[in-house]
């Protein structure tokens, strides 16, 4: 038996009063994996944000694991991964010491870490083909190193349900296969995925539902659609920059 | 070296050393949040707590640390608000803090008390306040250690922390707060002038040399250690002020590791010269024969 893990319902998203989100509704079920895709700006990354409440809705509801959003407190079940590492911070952080942030869901803030913490973190390194770097500073590594280790630190909580914005963005081929992987592996064991995102690439054999967002509504949900357009080209190359889905400083405090 | 037979002067160095320890566990936090500077706007509130407790004949250090925790937390409402006017409101705060202080002090009959908590004076410090210096020195102390691994993830992903279900509200104020209480208890130190130089020079000379923010953090309390007490031995002995002499001591440790480091960087450097990354396959055709 299925049961929903995520339930949007007719939620609206606005920021000073402009909409991003009309009457957007979704729902996604244990072991699917749904890929979010739009435009930049339409609306996509901002979906996922109200879903973990990082935005608030202007009306509508959103259900998390049957539990209104409000009232939601089994956060360990849910393990985000952000577009990219915060504006980077003033002392330097070791790869382990990013990835041991994501046990704190599941084991509190005031009990130290034990064993069971250390295996967690060890096996979430070990899956993005990362232990090897977990002493080295987070600073010295390239982007898509970054972003596998922001996907560690996701897996480290042992979720049911992943959220990730735009993972593969700008990330070299070996992240990217690296990041295909891991998720595959997450897949394999039951999980839960929703992503955003703006090409799926190696990812798109793991996609079971593509939702379209276009102008704040919802375009198309059910199987991943084909290219359109010069994008359909077999030679296409991705060669656009990869800029922040909305103007930045709107709500990144 | 006879000097530190004297009581006043032992209180001098257990308080000095007591700050030197907590200030860098607390001040860690700020500069990773890059809030490095928010230690002297605190600074400023606490000043004018001291004057409402000179006036009022109460404690000034009990006042400031009241007035402090509530600016502190006035700051972090505003940060967390994210509005640009922050800074604006920042500004009204700071300043409105220290001529608040200024103007409250200068009623209170007690004018000379004013240098010494805008520039320290570690000499005078009675049992008493060493007594509370030690105690909240010490809580702080335990509540950044204790905290580490939460705190680590507010300051490092806020957003993350958020999602992790952590009460991110809560130890955003429970920072604010805890830098109040620094702030206040590093007055008598430093004074309000230099406070945010303990509570941020060794967190920036520790990080010029360690990988880790748990390396960091050690690092940075042994420097603010060594700042406080080696400060203290150079006042009794070259006759000058406290404070000052513990902030340039931490300043020179700071320059003494940026050198070091760069030092022994380069030298690694030349020892073994790091292979450059494997490149990635062109994406695009380069060359067509």
């Amino acid at each position: 038996m299925t049961s929903p893990v995520i339930t949007v319902t007719h939620g609206v998203v606005g920021y000073d009063g402009r909409p991003v989100l009309r009457d957007v509704s979704l729902t996604v079920t244990a072991g699917e994996v749904v890929a979010v895709l739009g435009a930049n700006g339409s609306g996509k990354s901002t979906l996922i944000r109200a879903v973990l409440g990082l935005v608030p809705l202007v009306s509508g509801s959103v259900t998390l694991f049957d539990h209104p959003l409000r009232r939601f407190r089994q956060w360990h079940r849910i393990g985000y991964v952000p577009q990219r590492l915060g504006a980077g911070s003033g002392v330097p952080a070791t790869v382990r010491e990013v990835v041991a942030s994501g046990r704190l869901a599941r084991r509190g803030v005031l009990r130290p870490p034990g064993r069971a913490d250390r295996d967690a973190v060890d096996a979430a390194l070990a899956s993005v083909g990362l232990a090897d770097r977990a002493g080295d500073p987070v600073a010295t590594l390239s982007g898509g190193q970054q972003q596998r280790t922001l996907i560690a630190r996701a897996l480290a909580g042992q979720p049911e349900l992943l959220v990730l914005d735009e993972p593969t963005a700008g990330v070299d081929a070996a992240s990217q296969e690296a990041f295909a992987g891991a998720l595959k592996d997450f897949v394999a064991g039951g999980g839960t995925v929703l992503l955003v995102a703006h090409e799926l690439g190696p990812l798109r054999p793991l996609i079971s539902r593509a939702v379209v967002v276009h102008a704040g509504g919802i375009a198309h949900d059910g199987a991943v659609p084909e290219p359109a357009g010069h994008h359909a080209d077999p030679d296409h190359d991705h060669v656009h920059p990869h800029g922040p889905d909305e103007p930045a400083g709107l709500w990144s405090s | 070296m006879e000097l530190f037979q004297y009581p006043y002067m032992q209180r001098a160095l257990i308080g000095a050393l007591v700050i030197g320890l907590a200030a860098p566990a607390l001040g860690i936090y700020l500069v990773q949040r890059r809030l490095a500077l928010i230690g002297d706007g605190v600074g400023h509130v606490a000043l004018t707590g001291v004057g409402a407790g000179l006036l009022l004949n109460h404690s000034p250090v009990l006042v400031a640390v009241i007035v402090a925790s509530l600016g502190a937390i006035t700051i972090e409402l505003v940060r967390a608000r994210g509005r640009t006017s922050g800074d604006l409101a920042l500004a009204l705060l700071f300043y409105g803090g220290i001529a608040g202080g200024v103007m409250l002090v200068g009623l209170s009959d007690n004018t000379r008390a004013l240098n010494a908590y805008l520039f320290g004076s570690l000499t005078t410090i009675s049992p008493g306040d060493l007594t509370t210096i030690t105690v909240l020195g010490a809580a702080i102390l335990v509540t950044m250690l204790a905290l580490r691994p939460a705190l680590f993830a507010v300051c490092h992903d806020e957003e993350y922390a958020r999602v992790s279900g952590l009460p991110v509200r809560t130890l955003n104020l429970l920072l604010a707060v805890a830098t109040a209480v620094t702030v206040t208890i590093a007055m008598r130190a430093v004074g309000v002038l230099l406070i945010s130089a303990l509570m941020v020079v060794p967190v920036a000379a520790a990080q010029q040399v360690t990988r880790g923010f748990r390396g960091t953090m050690a690092a940075a309390m042994a420097l603010g250690l060594f700042a406080a007490g080696s400060g203290v031995y150079v006042a009794a002995n070259a006759n000058t002020a406290p404070g000052a002499s513990v902030v340039l001591m931490a300043i020179a440790s700071f320059a003494v590791v940026a050198l070091g480091g760069t030092v022994w960087r380069a030298l690694r450097r030349r020892a073994a010269p790091a292979a450059a990354p494997a490149a990635e396959p062109h994406e695009v055709v380069l060359h067509r024969s």
